[in-house]
């Protein structure tokens, strides 16, 4: 294995995010921490505690998971992307590099990025509201996971996207509204039955309820229907990479 | 010699059905300077991406070093070094960054001695650590044959080295790729400066519509396919060539003030005695002359005629 080109790939990756850092940690964690401040002080003082916690710890999870979500489609899919558009992706093609180690250097950058910045989002909303971690191993294990399967789905993004329009398309079209509307907010429960039923389609659900019940012991779904719809995602994501690699997908002429 | 690369009926059909190439066979030879012409859509680019791994061929077979460059690409292209025609590379970046990511995607532990001679060699080594952004056009130039030259490779292709780059820099760019020569690198060069392939280069081929139309050595390429002139200056104008000479291959320019004598640069004998004998027979009188040999660009346009 070509461990040194694994290494300088994750190492420029994480440079390039170390050289943004304000713009790359700010931008997400004020406008979480203003999600904290309309939905959690605001409107959560007044709702009712949903299954014996309070709204303002009820919406963190679904907030850290919001922003792992995008940040992780965001920062690969620009990672893989940026060597398309400026041409400096021929050094990586003609370095004898696999496939596999490739995507360990991008997708490991991404996914290390995101969850840092989870982390990073779970310190700020302690400092809005009082939570505790009921399993904080599942905790890291949902975060990590999570992580890397959407930097695979962001770096297929970037190598779908032919500019950076359609760079944006799929997080703001898909993802933002899929985050939004998979519970982040409220619990499943509490639509009619019929969106419950709907709902139940959205992958990000299993994501957010999975990532739920290892801070509060709740969730709408069960957690091995939660770690099985996030292992289903990656393995999706990891079987269109191959094939992508295979074929030379918008990659090779 | 030896061949460090032998390509063999490389077909590259592009998407759009248009065939780049169409069953090129070439050999390279370990530690020569080839120099492959074309003019701009000739193939040249498509055959240099496939031998490196960017470009995937249609059929054929690509060995860089003994390697099949499929089933043995981690061998092959640590072999090889690229230095594309576009200044591609990450302008936020320090220079002693960018070389450094170089030499690790190509598998090599770091070893900042070889790259401070590297950089050294190319006069790089005081902009170490300016951004990339912040170099002049010449200098990008240099920094995209450092990262290049970073892993060590026995192969490098040259995609059009000195476009855009001012006079000076063209020949320092000379000098710095005959010393990788002699350091035994082996060398291939695609350029639209022909006087580049004629100062450089050992062997010449030239490609066209996907074809190889000419391998040779470049001095026999100019042997076998160079004319001579010699032109001689006259002390009066000439109306016409007089009958007297109308046999022998003379034509007059500049008003009839000069004769121009042409021959084929192969031949042994080059009748120019013959000429001037039989000029001082006809009266012609002639206040100098001076020969003058066909560059390879003159070649190279007449074989492009040809075809």
């Amino acid at each position: 294995m070509n461990t040194h080109a694994i290494r300088v790939i994750y190492k420029f990756e994480l440079a390039r995010w170390f050289r943004t850092l304000v713009q790359s940690l700010m931008s997400p964690v004020i406008s979480t921490s203003l999600y904290f401040v309309v939905f959690g002080a605001a409107i959560g003082s007044r709702m009712a505690q949903i299954d014996g916690v309070s709204y303002g710890a009820f919406i963190v999870p679904g907030l850290i998971m919001l922003s792992v979500l995008t940040e992780s489609i965001s920062n690969a899919s620009f990672g893989i992307y940026m060597p398309k558009y400026a041409g400096t992706i021929y050094e990586v093609l003609s370095a004898p590099v696999s496939y596999l180690e490739i995507v360990i250097g991008y997708v490991g950058a991404a996914a290390t990025k995101s969850l840092m910045l989870g982390l990073i989002i779970l310190a700020t909303a302690r400092l809005f509201v009082p939570f505790e971690i009921e399993h904080p191993f599942w905790m890291i294990g949902f975060l990590v996971l999570t992580s890397l399967t959407f930097s695979l789905f962001g770096f297929i993004i970037g190598i779908w996207a032919t500019g950076w329009e359609k760079l944006q398309v799929v997080p703001i079209m898909i993802i933002t509204p899929l985050t939004f509307l998979g519970g982040s907010f409220y619990s499943i429960s509490m639509l009619p039955p019929i969106w419950q039923k709907i709902s139940l389609f959205n992958p990000v659900v299993y994501l957010i309820n999975g990532f739920r019940w290892s801070f509060y012991g709740i969730a709408d779904v069960s957690v091995a229907a939660s770690l099985g719809a996030t292992i289903i995602i990656m393995a999706i994501c990891i079987a269109i990479i191959g094939w992508i690699f295979k074929t030379g997908y918008r990659l090779k002429a | 010699m030896q061949a460090i690369i032998s390509i063999s009926n490389l077909v590259k059909t592009y998407a759009s059905g248009f065939q780049a190439l169409k069953g090129v066979s070439l050999e390279i030879r370990r530690g020569e300077i080839f120099a492959l012409l074309g003019p701009n859509g000739a193939g040249k680019t498509t055959l240099i991406g496939i031998v490196c791994g960017i470009v995937r061929l249609s059929s054929g077979l690509v060995r860089a070093d003994g390697h099949d460059i499929h089933r043995e690409y981690r061998a092959a292209r640590s072999k090889i070094g690229l230095v594309p025609q576009e200044l591609c590379t990450d302008l936020f970046e320090t220079v002693w960054d960018t070389v450094n990511f170089s030499r690790g995607l190509f598998g090599k532990a770091p070893n900042p001695t070889y790259l401070e001679r590297v950089l050294k060699d190319l006069s790089l080594w005081d902009k170490k650590d300016n951004t990339v952004m912040t170099l002049s056009g010449g200098m990008k130039r240099r920094v995209m044959i450092a990262k290049a030259l970073s892993h060590e490779p026995q192969i490098l292709f040259l995609d059009e080295p000195t476009a855009g780059v001012d006079v000076e820099l063209r020949r320092d760019m000379w000098e710095m790729v005959r010393k990788l020569r002699d350091s035994g690198v082996t060398i291939i060069l695609t350029t639209h400066y022909i006087e580049e392939a004629e100062e450089m280069a050992d062997r010449i081929g030239v490609i066209n519509k996907g074809e190889l139309i000419l391998v040779e050595d470049k001095a026999t390429l100019m042997r076998k396919l160079g004319k001579k002139q010699l032109t001689l200056y006259l002390h009066g104008a000439l109306a016409a060539i007089p009958a007297a000479l109308a046999d022998l291959k003379l034509e007059l320019a500049d008003n009839g003030n000069q004769l121009v004598y042409t021959f084929e640069a192969q031949t042994e004998t080059t009748g120019i005695a013959g000429v001037l004998r039989r000029l001082n027979e006809a009266g012609v009188e002639y206040k100098d002359l001076h020969t003058s040999e066909s560059s390879l660009e003159d070649i190279f346009v007449n074989l492009l005629k040809s075809k």
